[in-house]
């Protein structure tokens, strides 16, 4: 673990400037996703399931003429399932000019957060959390763990 | 100047004017490998095409550019900008004979040695100089993008650039400069295009809506407006979809050059005809369809024609002819690409197959020469040995089929010995819109392509509660529906694609009778809507594992629902689980329905299962003490009538409480075994149609006798595990002169693989054929023979008028003609006396036939 530690300056994601995040909540951890990989933020909506998918595929919904892959971030995260019937939010976001909406409990507000409350994900983080994140803010009272959208999104190459 | 060549002029241009800006990037980032392949592949291309249009001067520089390209992709040289220099020169030099090129419609003369030397120095590895050659300036190390190159003057014989999108325009308007694009036609990237067909298709979608909407409201005020509207929309539906057709004779327009390339490399005369040029489908299958065709096309020529000598000498005008034909049928473009040439080598595809492994002698001794040539398509199936310098590219038939099944459609061939090939392509319209039927199962609605739909049956799941209902009929749980005394496998769309549990609560189901290929099987599905035209869209890449699905669509009420692949389905299935061979067995087992009754002796055998075997090939039953069975070398065998005759049981469990084992004899001459069943149940006369083909060996398949689903026994697979070369000895002995030759005609492969092996085991040298047709090639290629066995009931051309016309002229008018029926009545065996056959036996009547056949040849008994 110790040389993990001493490595990981250089791995550290550069910033510089303030980061402006918009915020969400999966389970109970308070998340972040860079602004500009959103391309949308959706209330509840009918999702199509998609048999045989892996269990991450929430399934498919129709977006303006567009059908966006859904993705249940909290079987992405490892989280428990979402208690029936409780409405959830999705964030939509473009990769290889593919649509995925990422399945969150709820999406909150955009904030600019300053580059000097941002700090590497500790290296004690569980695995799953660690390969998905590319770091931590301290905000006051709570914490907000910076998602990494491409990792989450690259579902085939890993599995 | 002829299309192909301002064709290749425009594309080139487009393709220089990218390579600039690309190359420029490249230098910027050395390891981006992408750019490079791109690069790598415009230079290539250009390369390529100079090869093809004869031009010789661009194909060199071009090629020397590539070397060094190459060299960077594959890492052996780093990107510096020295080495851009020299690939900018390269193109530059490029630049310049294509300006040439359209200037005079020819390549200007000049020396590129220098440029190509330095080039080829910068590959191998030594220090780059600054270029300079004779009609160029000094390159600068970095060019800016440049624009493409300059029209040249305006000179009579220059053509338009941009003639792509209007194929039939009359008379190029020469006199205008080139890069001044037609006014009637406009080159517009097909993103634009496909982007409007998304925008149509939310337009189509959101018209939908509002229709339901104003439906439900009986609001006066907006109907008038709503309908012009939906007007509107269909219109520009239409308009948009147009503007993807194209005329598939867009894709055939560089094959008569290719052709004639083909006839001067291969020293052969070959004609090219082309039918249906203007018969439209969607640019996108279109493209789809272009390298597949070139391969066949080339396939043709190349393999598939003769030698004006050998054309002459199989009494054939020396000069081939490759017929391409296009026409619509249905919501489908049949292509015929069809040569007269030699013909598939049956015997050559056999030996290789067996080489590779792909199918063991037994099965092939069972297949048709249409089933054995279809092996060409098996992915495995290489023409390594066949390879030339034109089609043998490693690219083989198989990827052309896989090609082709892609965008949804099917190849099948029809060879005939000395004759020529004909490959059938079926390929959808478009692949944008099709109409589909939407489903239910497990609570989640489908679609499944109208086209692939045959019918559409209710049946009950459990009991049969009304005669007149069809019933879903489980055997060892797999699902099976009768259908017009047919049986036809099920699949459960919840079971297969895991939605839970089927609703058993429900009783009634609904079965979607499903064509794939020549295949036919039933879905089980909860409940069926209607048909819908949807917009078929792919599916997220995450997602394209799952190939039960071709794509994802979106319903007219805003919901997104995924697209079943029939194809997807029976490969996932047990329907086409099986290898492609067994596909193809069964379905030719389907094709053929002969009415003709076979006695059939029924017994039940392994786990207490239903079997068939036809009775005529029984020769004793026998009902031996238990204990009168002993081992030898760990085989049960029994002492009968003097010998040993080895015991096989089938199913492996023999019962050891009963006191007598119940044996089906099978002898042969000499030799004979004994099969140990369980129980021998009844002799009955029925349709002996397999619907099934096995999926084990020891079966052919299964078949509705006596009403019940039979499995119908493989005598030859027991009878060499008795005796291993139970088949194999007797054609040994037969490689004697003087044996007699014999001529089989039935189209029921069954009966052939049960005939061919038992008189050839008789001593009788065997040729079988599927059709009369097949046989009468034979006579007109010359075959001969010492007699003929021939069925009577036959689709196409039956016995009767096959024995008339073997009378009637040719070298076997004379000839011993047995027919084998199972109408033995008085009237058939007079109609068939007077069609000329010599002898009448019954199906399955081994003994009768030998019998019938040694007499016809005044041979002695024994052989």
């Amino acid at each position: 673990m110790t040389t993990n530690v001493l490595e990981r300056p250089d791995q550290a994601p550069a910033i510089e400037e303030n980061q402006v995040l918009v915020t969400l909540t999966v389970g109970d951890q308070l998340c972040g996703v860079p602004v500009l990989a959103v391309r949308d933020v959706l209330g509840e909506q009918t999702i199509t399931r998609i048999p045989l998918a892996p269990p991450e595929i929430a399934g498919s919904l129709n977006l303006r003429g567009r059908i966006v892959t859904a993705i249940d971030l909290r079987q992405r995260l490892r989280l428990p399932p979402v208690p029936a019937g409780q409405p959830r939010m999705s964030v939509v976001a473009d990769q290889g000019g593919e649509l995925y909406a990422l399945l969150v409990d709820q999406v909150s507000e955009v904030l600019s957060l300053d580059a000097a409350a941002f700090e590497r994900s500790p290296p004690t983080l569980d695995k799953t959390w660690a390969a998905f994140s590319t770091g931590i803010f301290r905000l006051d009272g709570r914490l907000l763990v910076v998602l990494d959208v491409a990792k989450l999104l690259a579902l085939s190459v890993e599995e | 100047m002829d299309d192909l060549l301002s064709d290749f002029l425009t594309e080139t241009n487009e393709s220089l004017a990218e390579l600039d800006v690309a190359l420029v990037t490249l230098e910027r980032t050395p390891d981006d490998a992408e750019t490079l392949s791109f690069i790598f592949r415009l230079v290539h291309t250009i390369k390529g095409t100079c090869g093809f249009l004869g031009l010789p001067r661009l194909e060199r520089v071009a090629h020397a550019g590539e070397n060094v390209l190459g060299k960077l992709r594959d890492r052996s040289l780093t990107v510096t900008p020295a080495i851009v220099s020299d690939v900018l020169a390269a193109i530059d030099q490029i630049k310049a004979i294509v300006a040439g090129l359209t200037a005079t419609g020819a390549e200007p003369a000049g020396d590129d040695t220098a440029l190509i030397a330095a080039l080829n120095a910068t590959a191998s590895g030594e220090q780059p100089a600054a270029i300079s050659f004779d009609d160029g300036a000094v390159i600068p190390p970095v060019a800016t993008p440049t624009a493409p190159p300059p029209g040249p003057p305006p000179g009579p014989p220059a053509g338009p650039p941009a003639a792509s999108i209007e194929p039939k325009s009359p008379e190029p308007p020469a006199q205008t400069s080139p890069p001044a694009a037609a006014a009637q036609t406009i080159r517009v990237t097909v993103d634009v295009l496909e982007d409007l067909m998304t925008l149509v298709s939310e337009l189509v979608l959101t018209r939908n809506q509002l229709l339901q909407l104003a439906r439900t409201q009986e609001n006066g005020a907006f109907t008038v407006p709503l309908q012009r509207l939906s007007h509107i929309t269909s219109d520009l539906q239409e308009g948009v979809m147009k503007t993807r057709m194209q005329p598939i004779g867009n894709a055939w327009n560089k094959l008569p050059r290719l052709v004639r390339d083909l006839s001067h490399d291969m020293g052969k005369k070959i004609e090219l005809t082309m039918i249906g040029a203007d018969t439209e489908l969607d640019r996108q299958v279109l493209e789809l369809i272009k390298d597949p065709l070139t391969h066949m096309i080339r396939n043709s020529g190349d393999h598939g024609l003769e030698t004006p000598a050998e054309r002459r000498a199989a009494g054939k005008s020396e000069t081939g002819t490759i017929m391409l034909n296009a026409y619509h049928e249905g919501g489908y473009i049949i292509l015929e690409i069809s040569d007269d040439g030699r013909g598939l080598a049956v015997d050559r595809i056999r030996a290789k197959v067996l080489s590779n492994g792909l199918a063991t002698e037994a099965e092939l001794a069972g297949m048709t020469d249409g089933q054995i040539q279809r092996f060409i398509f098996r992915a495995g199936f290489s023409t390594a040995a066949t390879i030339s310098a034109v089609s043998g590219r490693g690219v083989g038939m198989d990827v052309v089929k896989t090609n082709i099944e892609k965008i949804g459609g099917t190849i099948d061939l029809k060879s005939t010995a000395g004759q020529g090939t004909t490959f059938t392509v079926k390929i959808p319209l478009t692949l944008a819109i099709v109409s589909a039927l939407i489903v239910e199962a497990g609570k989640e609605r489908f679609a499944i392509p109208q086209l692939s739909v045959v019918e559409l049956v209710r049946a009950s799941r459990g009991e049969a509660l009304s005669s007149g209902n069809s019933v879903i009929e489980r055997i060892n749980d797999t699902p099976v529906l009768r259908l017009r005394s047919r049986l036809l496998p099920l699949v459960s769309l919840t079971e297969l694609l895991a939605l839970g549990s089927a609703d058993r609560a429900e009783d009634s189901a609904h079965v979607v009778v499903a064509q794939v290929g020549q295949h036919m099987m039933g879905i089980i599905v909860d409940r069926v809507f209607d048909t819908e035209e949807i917009v078929v869209k792919p599916v997220a890449p995450i997602l394209r594992h799952v190939t039960m699905f071709s794509g994802n669509t979106i319903l007219g009420d805003g919901s997104v629902i995924m697209i079943l692949d029939p194809n997807g389905i029976a490969r996932a299935s047990r329907v086409g689980a099986g290898s492609e061979s067994k596909l193809l067995r069964g379905a030719q087992v389907e094709a053929h329905s002969s009415a003709d009754k076979t006695a059939m002796l029924l017994f039940r055998a392994g786990e207490n299962q239903r079997m068939a075997v036809p009775l005529g090939l029984v020769a004793r039953l026998e009902d031996i003490p238990r204990e009168k069975i002993e081992m030898s070398c760990g085989a049960p065998v029994t002492q009968y009538r003097g010998k040993l005759m080895p015991l096989i049981a089938i199913g492996g469990g023999i019962d050891q409480q009963k006191p007598t084992q119940p044996l089906l004899v099978f002898a042969d001459g000499d030799r004979t075994m004994g099969l140990m069943v369980d129980e021998i149940v009844d002799v009955v006369e029925d349709n002996l149609d397999i619907e099934l083909a096995a999926g084990r060996p020891g079966l052919l398949g299964t078949a509705v006798i006596g009403g019940q689903a039979t499995d119908v026994l493989d005598t030859g697979y027991w009878l060499t595990q008795a005796w291993q070369d139970w088949f194999r000895s007797a054609p040994r002995q037969g490689t004697k002169p003087g044996q007699p030759h014999i001529l089989l005609v039935d189209d029921s492969e069954f009966f052939r693989q049960l005939t061919v092996p038992m008189l050839g085991a008789a001593g009788f040298r065997v040729t079988a054929v599927a059709s009369a047709a097949e046989a009468l090639a034979l006579r007109e290629g010359g075959g001969m023979f010492d007699a003929i066995v021939s069925d009577i009931e036959m689709p196409g051309m039956d016995g009767i008028q096959f024995a008339r016309a073997v009378r009637t002229e040719g070298a076997w008018a004379r000839l011993p003609v047995i027919a084998m029926t199972a109408h033995s009545d008085t009237d058939t065996a007079r109609l068939g006396r007077e069609a000329g056959f010599t002898d009448y036996v019954g199906k399955f009547e081994r003994e009768a036939l030998v019998a019938s056949l040694r007499t016809n040849l005044s041979e002695p008994a024994h052989i």
